[in-house]
């Protein structure tokens, strides 16, 4: 241990311990801006870049970062000397001279750590007059937007495109004042192998990185009279919605939000958990053919379309790995355009699929070509759980004050099998509740399989099913999935089956959520939450939903019959890595 | 991107830098180097080399763009047989390399970044190359020109045309 004082406080900090982490033992808050801790995921942004936290140390002449200068024996710290409060709001006021002020329109207006900082500190005036920046907005994809002249050079993104999720999109390019984050040679975003998980916009500070808003395309399709206009919520939103209109993290609030999409007045309110149901049927099914035919394994989950877009241009030799299956948002927008277009005699093209997901790569997967059926994509138009919440707010929905309802039937019942799907490790969880039964005919009693649960990176557990013993690997966070990658292609990974999910925490925490601002605490109540309302689900395995049954007694025959490949099932191309 | 590099062409080349690459021992700390060793072989770096040199050395290209960038000392356009490096460290800003740069660009008829019509001359102007004792100093490829004043300026010039025999 070491013994420091801090603003007069004599205290023992461990070796190891930063200046900032020691502060917050004496229920000091130092300013930070660049930096961002999520321990739990192994995410560390320490670039010392902002100087916003700076302090005195007794006998250094410079202040010194506490974000990244570590404690030393007897150092003597004073945080809140006018020459440390001085130095900070100087910092803050540099950041902000060459700031583009359209605080009011911005994306970001009111999430904005910039503007939080600015009023924390009370800066009225800016004494310092930058020459502005002026470069291109990349709105390239689907799903971000990148404008570098919000950028303040913090280094989030670039820590979590390169360390975390080992996608190294993002880099600072050019020097000194010219100097932008971006990708390579300036492509634009599209033209990279971004996967677009949206990491990089769930840790940007202000508004230099935000969604694409397709917000308007829905409004659109909801006053257009010729169109029945569908909509699906995935597990994730259920969760972390609340969030936005002050309710507690954690809290469950899925019959408001089909009342508030009732308000919105949406034709059809379905879920993305019967589709999370229905793709457990086909993949339980490809699983348990792979091991019974002496097919390729591991099989990997496909669920995850920034997972899909990554290994499709990081491993392209190994594109026989993943499953087949489209993803539950795809797998039911394809049966919205094609049963129960059918049922409601409806023509295809008069209906239009809105998604609302917790994830940007949601977003350039749903426009993906091959997710289409005659020139009609599976699903129209992808909004975050973010726009959701704006297009309420615009509505005048009081969303905490809303009675709670029923999805509506036929694509709206659904299995706690499938609300995990919205945490790390409920995919695998799902599959093996129902390939269990599958393989032994047998009731499975015991449906919780907490060894698969958790958050650590990566995680692995032997489930015993009958006689066979399935090998089952979690990754979650792009740079995990990596090294069973790598693992896998070097021939030494002992797996059945993986699952596999781009965001840390999976989609709880994708990048279409309600801003964290760096506070794991949020990530782990919206988990917990999951898993509660899984609990309080009568039907927990994926093959007792009815109207799934039903579903494939009417319309899709057997799971990887003929007619269920046609629409539930995908491929992938392999792409260039830059 | 804006340059089409071809490779047919650079074969050889690529085989000798790939050699270079082979023999570096921990290749994501190369990057300089091996771009080094890439540009002198090549002139310069168009996007395709870095992109080739990222791939072979397993780094983002990103990344590899991002030192490209951000060193004065690399260039992605096509250079001249002699590119004229001007350095503008302090020392040499001192002693009066501005009117060195200015006479070089007055008389090959050239802007700074800039090459001449004949295909002979890059003017470009780096940061401190770490040779301050002889300030002001010239680079010309690899032969340092020290204690340079603007009335040597022609003589340099008519030296490198010489070499190549013009």
């Amino acid at each position: 241990m070491l013994n420091i004082t801090i603003n007069g406080k004599a205290i023992q900090v461990p070796k190891g311990t930063t200046i900032l982490q020691a502060s917050r033992e004496v229920n000091l808050k130092i300013p930070t801006l660049c930096h961002l801790n999520l321990k739990e995921f192994g995410i560390i942004n320490q670039s010392a870049s902002c100087r916003v936290c700076m302090v005195e140390v007794e006998g250094r002449a410079a202040l010194v970062p506490s974000c990244s200068e570590l404690c030393t024996e007897g150092m003597v710290i004073r945080t809140d000397t006018k020459r440390a409060i001085i130095a900070r709001r100087t910092a803050v006021e540099l950041l902000l001279s060459n700031h583009p002020f359209e605080c009011l329109t911005c994306a970001k207006n009111l999430e904005c750590d910039l503007q939080a900082l600015a009023q924390e500190l009370g800066i009225r005036e800016i004494h310092y007059t930058g020459e502005k920046m002026n470069y291109p907005i990349d709105d390239s994809s689907y799903s971000l937007i990148k404008d570098p002249n919000k950028c303040i050079m913090c280094r989030r993104c670039e820590t979590m495109c390169n360390v975390v999720q080992t996608c190294g999109i993002l880099s600072a390019v050019n020097r000194g004042f010219d100097v932008i984050v971006g990708p390579a040679f300036h492509l634009d975003m599209v033209d990279t192998s971004c996967t677009f998980c949206g990491q990089c916009v769930a840790v940007c500070p202000t508004g230099a990185l935000t969604e694409m808003n397709h917000t308007a395309k829905v409004w659109q399709a909801l006053n257009n009279p010729k169109k029945h206009v569908v909509v699906q919520v995935a597990p994730a939103v259920r969760v972390a919605i609340g969030e936005m209109f002050d309710m507690d993290p954690g809290t469950i609030t899925t019959g408001k939000l089909v009342s508030a999409l009732r308000a919105l007045d949406f034709d059809a309110i379905f879920d993305t958990d019967f589709g999370a149901d229905l793709t457990i049927m086909e993949e339980a099914s490809e699983l348990i053919h792979r091991i019974q035919n002496g097919g390729r394994l591991p099989m990997l989950t496909s669920c995850c379309p920034a997972w899909v877009k990554f290994f499709e241009h990081q491993f392209p030799d190994l594109l026989d790995i993943p499953s087949t299956c489209k993803s539950p948002q795809i797998m039911l927008g394809s049966m919205i355009k094609t049963y129960y277009a059918e049922k409601i005699k409806k023509d295809p093209n008069d209906i239009v699929v809105v998604s609302v997901m917790p994830c940007l790569a949601k977003k350039a997967e749903a426009a993906r070509p091959e997710l289409t059926k005659d020139d009609n994509s599976d699903v129209d138009i992808v909004i975050t759980t973010r726009e959701l919440v704006q297009m309420l707010k615009i509505a005048g929905i009081d969303f905490a004050g809303l009675p709670n309802s029923d999805f509506d039937q036929l694509l709206g019942q659904s299995t706690g099998a499938s609300v995990i799907f919205g945490t790390t490790g409920g995919v695998i969880e799902a599959a093996v509740r129902t390939a269990y039964e599958w393989i032994t005919n047998e009731t499975l009693e015991k449906v919780d399989f907490v060894q698969l649960r958790g958050l650590e990176g990566i995680r692995s557990a032997t489930v015993n099913i009958g006689d066979m013993n399935l090998r089952i690997g979690i990754a979650h966070g792009l740079g995990n999935a990596r090294k069973l990658l790598n693992d896998i292609r070097d021939g030494i990974s002992q797996f059945d089956a993986i699952e596999i999910m781009a965001c840390p925490g999976g989609c709880i925490g994708g990048g279409g959520q309600p801003y964290h601002h760096g506070d794991m605490e949020i990530i782990k109540k919206r988990q917990l939450a999951i898993y509660q309302e899984d609990q309080g689900k009568v039907l927990r395995k994926s093959h007792e939903n009815p109207y799934i049954k039903q579903i494939y007694d009417e319309f899709l025959g057997e799971p990887n019959s003929h007619k269920a490949h046609e629409l539930l099932h995908t491929h992938y191309v392999s792409k260039e890595r830059i | 991107m804006s340059e089409v590099f071809e490779f047919d062409k650079a074969t050889e080349k690529l085989k000798l830098l790939d050699a270079f690459i082979e023999t570096q021992p921990a290749k994501d700390e190369a990057v300089i180097s091996v771009l080094h060793k890439a540009q002198s072989l090549f002139g310069y770096l168009p996007a395709e080399l870095q992109l080739h040199v990222a791939r072979k050395l397993d780094v983002p290209a990103a990344k590899v763009y991002g030192v490209v960038s951000f060193y004065s000392f690399f260039s992605q356009e096509k250079r001249g047989d002699f590119t004229v490096n001007i350095c503008m460290g302090t020392a040499c800003f001192v002693k009066g390399i501005d009117k060195v740069i200015a006479e070089f660009s007055n008389q090959l008829g050239i802007k700074n970044k800039e090459t001449t019509a004949d295909g002979l001359f890059t003017l470009n102007d780096v940061r401190c190359i770490g040779a301050c004792g002889l300030a002001p100093v010239v680079m010309i490829n690899d032969k340092v020109y020290g204690h340079v004043k603007a009335e040597d300026v022609g003589q340099i010039i008519m030296d490198c045309k010489e070499q190549k025999g013009v």
